[in-house]
């Protein structure tokens, strides 16, 4: 308490002092009159007085001493001193301050995303106990898998739940959407498959109603009702309490509103929210053999996270899942499964990872990406500081006989040096509260971007104590890099040689090596950023250059929803096929075809394929499959190189035909002639394989996304697959703007059967969002690229102009002993090239190391491509002699007989 | 500086200050030097520059409280008074000056 009073003291000093002049004048004053009393005359009273006193001003400073805390004032002191020189140089302060500001704001942005996708636990209790089940490397499994981390059956989970000891309970989770649209076109909502534990183990409490007893059986669905998200509750049901207990129509059929979740919960994946979840029972209600997922052991949907008990880590909890793996897959083997498979599926092992953050597949996607990002802003936010550096460089030389005055009146070196740190304080608070600000609109605008590629995604920003503590921490660490250098500079030099002082006639090259160093690294971290920028822009420019083999633009998909069709299940495939006719009779519509997959949607079904007539199949050929109607191939405008299209006799009743692209002809047949041939891949056990009669060859095109390689693909009829009809697109091209084919399409959808929903997408959308990280990366990295050029512009143009300033008198000199204008030129361009060559060189080194990292982010293009190095060089080299054409103009304009008449 | 008349030891000023303010009361720093002085039979001589930084730092250890008040003769003046703190403070150095004193004597007495 007593020490914080000093502290508060240094705050109120003016009245301190005030009253500390005041008592000791009164003393002075007492004693006076004292003096006068015993017969001194009043000046001789006044004399003895101070002198019995002793020396006034020195008791003044000790006393103020023992009321102030003085090292907390002569900091202030420099602080203020520090702000009157930036009000002193506005140029200066508000080019330093942006500087520092975009260098610190966009590091911060960055950390904010990695914050929010990786470090910050899930607002649940205790998240540090949380731990997701996975599987151990070598993974294999086969059959479908459903929504995002699909990575378990339920079978599996069942026997997980059933004989692990490592976990207070085990829950899981599937993700899906909801259909919450009676008819016409399909409304969305986020949801989730929870398992009856689901809150219990997170330890959250519902905000209103109740949720079902964690004990629930997962199979039994009589007491089915619906968890809805806080915000969804809001939105979609306007707040209101009675809604609790109502009833809320998803996929067609009602479910009651059981319980609200608590504001702050957003479900368990970061970057995703959740609307609605229901209970795991529910997907066998929608299933049209009414048991659905549940009973399928070869549907991969669910992802467990369990609870540690106290006593156990997430490494004996692994060790443990890992033992009990034989039993967990032992009773969870697929029937259907061939001996090879079961015997691969068998020698899976289970583990437990530590998920105090949740589970994320964006964060798969993108931390990789944002790290490099973060790198490249600290960088950037380095190039800052070197500039900062340099100014302050400058100015300390300046002031260079002040501190020798000082220094030789015995002031310490840490004191100068923490003074003079100091006083770039204000400059680093102003950088990182105006970085703060950009901060949190460069990460708004980021998240922004992710999400017009990704519905759903949602990622809870907001400034918690790591995101604090980064920007502070930043913000000393750039004010003592760039404070830091000059300072021990400033006070190095002898007080005796200061104070001589004068310009020197010659390049004292101790004087200006820092600089030169700092100019060097500038141009060093410059390169490596234009070298990443080039590499991530030529990245995405061969992406957008690769033929898809498809011509997106003017394609609309429409995903239909049958599985509320009027018509009975096997009718509907010929009520859609009727819809596809009407469509192309339109005049909006150019044609129109089935599809089970559209290309980039995500979606997709392998299987390994042999020729038919392969004596030895051994692993077969991987390869794609896609179920399409007749005019599919028109539709998307892929060439049909040889052979026919499917047409409406291609049914059930008819031979299994596929038509395949040219890399699945090459893999399979060479050089020969597909069409005609057959292939197989393999069925389940104890059914004969499937058989395909090759009809059609067309040319290759993308599966899911333009980065792929070169795909095997086989296409087949829609009208030969089974169980399909409730969950088929059409493609349709359009004539004309897309809107009249959707409206075109609305208006057919409720003549053909009011019981089909819709959803439409755009194609050329899907396209565009599966180039979505290179796109980011491109933008936001020759952004971070240009910027870094420039600040290392200005840098080097600070260092070349200092340089012929402080060397004006020898270039006079020279002048004057004849030297030419060119000679000059070549004088300091020559010191230029030096900087830039030694920059240059440890950049390339840099960029070569470094540009590893990038490559899983790089398309068509090396790590370390010899062209971009060069470009990169080159761009650097022309900008730094760019940077230096006032410098040299201004040194071959110097006067020699102006320069010489200066001493 | 007159001969017999000896400066206060460093370190003894606070006992002098806390004792003489248990006795009498709130008073100021030139009051102080007086009581001293007198109550010293004119022995001690307190210097005048060193009490008020003595002041100050005892004030902001919580021995001593200070306020504004008038003089007899009106003057404004900074009246120090000792606290509950103080107090603690006067009885401890009041102990270790008699164990410091009894020890020299000893020496002394050894001595002579």
């Amino acid at each position: 308490m007593l020490r914080l009073q000093r502290i508060a003291n240094v705050f109120r000093a003016a009245r301190l002092r005030r009253e500390l002049d005041e008592e000791l004048e009164f003393h002075l004053a007492e004693r006076i009159d004292d003096l006068i009393g015993a017969g001194l005359s009043p000046r001789e009273a006044e004399r003895e007085a101070r002198r019995r006193f002793g020396g006034y001003t020195r008791t003044r400073e000790e006393t103020g001493d023992a009321d102030m805390a003085r090292w907390l004032e002569s900091l202030l002191q420099d602080l203020r001193y520090g702000a009157r020189q930036l009000a002193l140089n506005p140029a200066f302060t508000v080019v330093a301050t942006l500087s520092l500001a975009l260098g610190i704001g966009a590091n911060s942005a960055m950390f904010q995303l990695i914050n929010a996708l990786r470090f910050r636990g899930l607002p649940v209790e205790e998240p540090a106990r949380l731990a997701a089940v996975e599987w151990g490397p070598n993974f294999h499994g086969m059959g479908s898998f459903g929504g995002r981390n699909s990575r378990f059956t339920f079978a599996q989970l069942r026997q997980i739940q059933l004989r692990q000891k490592a976990f207070t309970g085990v829950m899981a989770f599937g993700t899906t959407r909801f259909n919450l649209s009676p008819s016409g076109e399909a409304r969305y909502a986020e949801g989730l498959y929870v398992t009856p534990n689901f809150l219990d183990v997170l330890g959250v409490q519902p905000t209103l109603g109740a949720w079902l007893d964690p004990r629930t059986n997962a199979e039994d669905c009589s007491q089915a009702g619906a968890l809805v998200n806080y915000q969804f509750w809001l939105r979609e049901l306007g707040g209101d309490v009675n809604a609790v207990g109502g009833e809320i129509a998803i996929d067609g059929r009602t479910f009651p509103v059981a319980a609200v979740t608590p504001p702050s919960f957003f479900g368990v994946e970061p970057a995703r929210r959740f609307d609605i979840a229901l209970p795991v029972c529910a997907q066998a209600l929608f299933a049209e053999d009414g048991r659905g997922r549940l009973a399928d052991k070869t549907f991969w949907w669910l992802t467990p996270i369990g609870r540690l008990r106290p006593d156990w880590s997430a490494e004996r909890a692994s060790a443990h899942l890992r033992d009990i793996s034989p039993a967990i897959l032992r009773e969870s083997l697929p029937e259907s499964y061939r001996p090879d498979s079961a015997e691969r599926y068998l020698a899976n092992r289970l583990r437990a990872e530590s998920a105090p953050a949740g589970v994320s597949s964006v964060r798969s996607q993108y931390e990789n990406p944002l790290w490099i990002l973060l790198a490249s802003t600290g960088l950037v936010l380095a190039i800052a500081c070197a500039n900062l550096a340099n100014l302050l460089l400058a100015r300390a030389c300046s002031r260079e006989r002040e501190i020798a005055v000082r220094t030789a009146l015995g002031a310490s070196r840490a004191r100068l040096v923490s003074q003079l740190i100091a006083e770039s304080a204000p400059l680093a608070l102003l950088g990182a509260g105006l970085g703060a600000g950009i901060a949190g609109a460069l990460s708004r605008a980021m998240v922004a971007f992710l999400q017009a590629g990704e519905a759903g995604l949602e990622i809870q920003l907001g400034v918690d104590w790591r995101v604090f503590a980064f920007t502070a921490g930043l913000a000393v660490a750039t004010c003592l890099l760039f404070g830091l250098a000059p300072a021990l500079r400033a006070t190095r030099a002898a007080p005796a040689d200061a104070m001589r002082g004068g310009r020197t006639s010659t390049a004292g090259s101790d004087q200006s090596g820092p600089r030169r160093a700092l100019a060097a690294a500038q141009i060093a971290l410059s390169l490596i950023l234009l070298v990443g920028a080039l590499l991530f822009g030529r990245s995405l420019q061969n992406l957008l250059a690769t033929d898809p083999g498809l011509d997106a633009e003017g394609v609309l998909v429409a995903a239909v929803d049958a599985r509320s069709s009027v018509a009975a299940p096997e009718r509907r495939l010929i009520a859609l096929e009727q819809l596809g006719d009407r469509l192309t009779a339109r005049p909006e519509v150019e044609s129109a075809a089935f599809a089970l997959f559209t290309p980039f949607s995500g979606s997709g079904w392998n299987e390994h394929v042999h020729a038919a007539d392969d004596p030895d199949p051994g692993e077969g050929v991987n390869v794609w499959f896609n179920g399409v109607g007749p005019g599919y191939f028109e539709a998307m405008r892929t060439p049909l190189l040889a052979g026919r299209d499917f047409q409406q006799r291609d049914d059930r009743g008819s031979p299994s035909v596929a038509i395949v692209n040219q890399r699945f002809a090459e893999r399979l047949f060479g050089s020969d002639n597909p069409i005609g041939r057959s292939f197989r891949y393999p069925g389940a056990l104890g059914e004969t394989d499937p058989v395909f009669e090759i009809v059609g060859l067309v040319k290759d095109s993308k599966y899911s996304g333009l980065r792929e390689e070169r795909r095997a693909i086989a296409y087949v009829p829609v009208a030969q697959l089974e169980g399909v009809q409730n969950e088929l697109s059409f493609v349709v091209r359009a004539r004309g703007p897309l809107q009249g084919a959707m409206e075109g399409f609305r208006s057919e959808l409720a003549q053909v059967d009011v019981g089909l929903k819709v959803e439409f997408s755009v194609l050329a959308v899907q396209v565009e969002r599966s180039v979505m990280t290179e796109r980011l990366m491109a933008g936001l990295s020759s952004g971070f690229g240009i910027l870094a050029a420039l600040l290392s512009t200005l840098g080097l143009y600070g260092v070349m102009a200092y340089m012929v300033a402080r060397r004006r008198k020898e270039i006079g000199v020279r002048m004057a002993l004849g030297a030419q204008g060119s000679a000059i030129r070549a004088l300091v361009l020559g010191e230029v090239g030096r900087l830039t060559a030694i920059g240059l060189a440890i950049g390339l080194a840099g960029s070569v190391a470094l540009s590893r990292y990038a490559e899983s982010l790089l398309f068509g293009i090396g790590p370390n491509d010899v062209s971009t190095l060069a470009a990169g060089c080159v761009l650097l080299a022309v900008t730094a002699f760019g940077a230096a054409w006032i410098p040299v103009c201004r040194a071959v304009a110097v006067d020699p007989s102006e320069v010489l008449r200066d001493d | 500086m007159g001969a017999g008349k000896n400066d206060i030891l460093q370190g003894t000023l606070a006992l002098l200050v806390l004792a003489t303010l248990s006795t009498r009361g709130p008073c100021h720093g030139y009051g102080l030097c007086g009581h001293i002085q007198a109550a010293s039979t004119e022995l001690l001589r307190v210097e005048e520059g060193s009490l008020y930084p003595a002041l100050h730092r005892m004030q902001q250890a919580g021995w001593l409280r200070a306020s504004w008040g008038q003089t007899e003769k009106g003057r404004r003046a900074k009246f120090y008074e000792i606290t509950d703190l103080g107090r603690r403070q006067l009885a401890d150095e009041k102990r270790s000056w008699a164990q410091l004193t009894q020890g020299v004597a000893l020496v002394l007495g050894a001595g002579a």
